[in-house]
This record gives structure tokens, sequence and C-alpha cells, in this order.
């Protein structure tokens, strides 16, 4: 045990942050990915469709898979944010 | 034993240092997400203002290592701590005025042990203690918080190529509005509890309490209250420099630094690790910055701050040391009294030269010059 830096602190540190600081973004832009991801079918209508920019800019994209997905997605995020401060707080 | 005049004194000091640490950090929070749109200015100072003052409560774990870690708490003084406060003070307005997001914990540190050490020489320093909860936590925590924010904005920017702009930004900003308020919790938890820990050094010192007591209540609620009144009225000169000085940022960007630093920030506060919620969202930034293809970083900024930071311990610490000379010099209560002038003294300057290049909530985001001041003055309110 080093008594300068506390080394299990430390690489917990950043193993945990990067689960957290850099998984739960990354799995935030899954969510957005698969909210806004298009409905089966509307792909073509959208390609052939022209001018329909202000169409594209909902983030709900009309696919319910991807809704469905999106929601579980977020809500892990939200689960893991909650656990996150429950610890802080019981450690007290 | 106890003098209750100085007590006071240093108690009001010190919840004044806890304001300035306030609204000297409020960037860290709240910098990405004024720069990209995702709250209006004012909405997010007061929104990190009230998230502040909730984490003040969560948790008390650093407090103890301020009051007991650094310093012989034997040698401690009213006179002592008073001095140091002073330091930290002096520093967190220099810096706020120059626009350099430098820590306030390493202020107060600095300001506390350069007092100390003009009170009793080095020996009334934990040198150990300096070094490995202080100094090599300093070092580490923004390569951390940097190496997250650069692999989170890659992996962030990698997942949502396909997204349209337009959704992107939109949802971006949602995130970033839920990470940043995070960040605010997390400053909170971290830096009111340095506040709590000085009060609750001045109290042992003074022999109201026991020399390991943990903060009574009035001073974690007066603490919290001063440090979210001074998140409230926004660093805005520190702001400008995070959000737009140091790289140009993004939605995505924001969020994903932004969740760096409340990760680091909030892990550390588990470990008891007082690390520097400024060093790790500067970290954060720049990694942010890196993570991103294209991306400007605009390193002399980056150099700038990073000088500051290696002479904010030794700057408040001697001002922190000649505030104590003085006020031993001439004595009790009145040495106090003389130092407390200077400093109110020196605040206001400072505080009127800030007016000549005012930066507010209004001129924040202007285009960047390379100076904190906007090039174009801020708009003359009524």
């Amino acid at each position: 045990m080093n008594s300068w830096i506390d080394l299990t602190a430390l690489w917990q540190i950043v193993v945990v942050g990067l689960l957290a600081g850099a998984g739960l973004p990354a799995l935030f832009a899954v969510g957005l990915r698969l909210l806004n991801s298009p409905a089966r079918g509307a792909q073509a209508a959208t390609a052939s469709g022209s001018g329909t920019v202000t169409e594209s800019d909902h983030v709900y994209g009309g696919n319910q898979t991807g809704l469905v997905g999106a929601v579980l997605c977020f809500a892990i995020v939200l689960a893991a944010i909650g656990w996150g401060i429950y610890l802080i707080v019981a450690s007290t | 034993m106890g003098n209750t005049a100085v007590l006071v004194l240093v108690v009001v000091t010190a919840l004044g240092f806890d304001f300035t640490n306030g609204f000297h950090d409020t960037g860290n929070a709240m910098a990405t997400s004024i720069a990209t749109g995702a709250l209006g200015p004012r909405v997010a100072v007061a929104l990190s203002g009230v998230l502040n003052l909730v984490g003040a409560f969560l948790s008390l774990s650093v407090a103890a290592t301020i009051a007991s870690g650094l310093v012989d708490t034997h040698v401690v003084t009213l006179t002592v701590v008073f001095a140091g406060l002073a330091g930290g003070i002096t520093w967190n307005l220099l810096t706020w005025f120059l626009g350099i997001p430098s820590s306030s914990s390493h202020a107060l540190i600095g300001g506390v042990i350069g007092s100390t050490i003009a009170a009793a020489g080095g020996s009334g320093v934990l040198w150990h203690g300096l070094f490995s909860k202080v100094i090599i936590p300093a070092g580490l925590s923004p390569v951390i918080a940097c190496l997250v924010a650069t692999i989170g904005t890659y992996l962030v920017y990698r997942i949502s190529q396909n997204v349209t702009a337009g959704a992107r930004n939109r949802g971006f900003r949602i995130g970033q509005i839920g990470s940043a308020s995070l960040v605010s919790l997390a400053h909170g938890t971290n830096d009111a509890q340095k506040t709590m820990g000085v009060i609750t050094l001045a109290l042992i010192a003074n022999g109201t309490l026991g020399a390991n007591a943990n903060a009574p209540f009035w001073v974690i609620l007066s603490c919290a209250l001063a440090i979210s009144l001074g998140t409230y009225m926004g660093g805005w000169r520190v702001i400008r420099t995070l959000g737009k000085g140091l790289v140009e940022i993004e939605a995505p960007q924001g969020m994903a630094a932004e969740s760096s630093s409340a990760a680091v920030i909030l892990l550390s506060s588990h470990f008891g690790y007082s690390l520097s919620t400024t060093h790790v969202a500067t970290g954060s930034i720049l990694g942010t910055g890196l993570g991103k293809k294209g991306a400007t970083v605009r390193w002399n900024v980056a150099g700038r701050m990073a000088t500051a930071w290696v002479f904010t311990l030794p700057s408040a610490g001697l001002v922190g040391a000649g505030g104590y000379a003085l006020a031993h010099a001439i004595g009790g209560t009145g040495g106090v009294i003389v130092d407390l002038i200077i400093l109110i003294a020196v605040a206001g300057t400072i505080y009127l030269k800030s007016r000549k290049t005012a930066v507010s909530h209004k001129n924040v985001n202007s285009e960047w010059t390379g100076s904190v001041a906007p090039a174009e003055p801020e708009p003359v309110a009524a």
C-alpha cells in the first residue's frame, strides 16, 4: 500500500468514473438514436420526398420498437444516477 | 481562552469565502449548458444555486479532512484561520477578475497553510497529508476527468452520428440539464463542506468544540446558504472562459463533459478525497474538445489556467502568511480588525475594477475574442 497515493481508491475512481462518466452518456446517446430511428417504411418516403427538413428535426422518429428501447436506455441512466446519489447519502 | 468577538469575525469571513467559492465555481457546472443554450443564463444559475444548497446536506465526509488532516489543530488559533480565509478570498477574487477558473479549495487550503507557517513554522503543517490529500489528487483529478470526458465525447458522437442534427441538439440539451444539475449537486457536497470544515476548525481552535468534533447543524446550514447564494450571483467572467474560451462546445460535448465531472467529483467525495471541482470540470471540458474530431482547443487559455493552478497554493499562502504577520504584530482583536479592513478594501477595489469590463448574463455568450471582456460592451442596465 502506498501511503502517498490511495491506489485502491484511485483505480476505483478511474473504472467507475469511466463506466458512469462515459458509459452513461453513451447509453443516453444509444437511447436518443433508437428514439430518433425512423418508422419502418418511412425511410423510402423521406428519401424520395424532398424538403422535409423540419420534419426530421423531431426527436421521436416514429419507430415503436425504437421508442421501447429508448425508454429502457433512459430508465437505466436514471436508475444509475439515483443509485449513485443513494450511495453518497448512505455513506454519511 | 475563547474570544467571542474574533470568533464571530472568523465565522462571518468564512461565510464570505463560501460565497466567493459559490460564484467562482458556478461555471464548473453551468458554463457548458449556458454556452450551448441548454439553459438560459439566469435559469442556470438559479438551478445551480438550489442544487448546491441540497448538495451541501448530502454528505459530510470531506469536511473532516480539512479540519484535521492538513494542519496541526493544536497550533491553529482564530487569527490563523482568519488570515487563511483572507488569503483564500483574495486569490478567489483576483482569479475571478481575470476570468480564470482556479480552485477555490486550493485557495482556502493555501491560505490556511500560509498562516499556519507564519504562526508556528513549517512543523505546524502536516506535509504528508498536504501531499497525499491535496497536491497529488490535484494533479491526478483533471487527467482522470479529461480521460473520461474524451472517451465519453468520442462514444457519444460515434453513436449519435446518424441522428439528425436538430434532434441531436434537442436531445442532448435535455441530457445536459440533467448532467449539469448533478455537477451542481456534487459541488454542494464537495465545496460547501470545506467551509464547514474551516468554521469547525475555528470552533475547535476557540475551545468551543472538542478536537475531533463534527460540524454543528447551524454551521452546515449557514455554509449551504452562503454557497448557494454565491452560486446564484453567477461568476459570469469564469463562466465565459469555461463555456466559450477553452473549447467551442456543442450540446453532446457539454453533456459528456458534465457527466464526466459529476462522476469523478461524486466518486472522489465518496472516497473522502477533497479534490478541486474546478480542476475536474476544466479537465472534462478540455477532454471534450479532444474527443471530438475537428474541435478547437485553445491551448493558450488552458495554459493560463494551469499556470494559475500552480500558483494558487503559494499565492494564497503568501497572503495568508502576510495577514497573520500583520494581525499578530498589531495583536489581539485589533489586529484581526485591521486585516479585515484591508481585505474589504482589496475586495472593493477588485469589484470596482471589474465593473469597467463587466461580464453579465447578457453578454456571457459573446464571441470569444481572446479575452474575458467581450468586444461589445455590456448593455447599460437601467
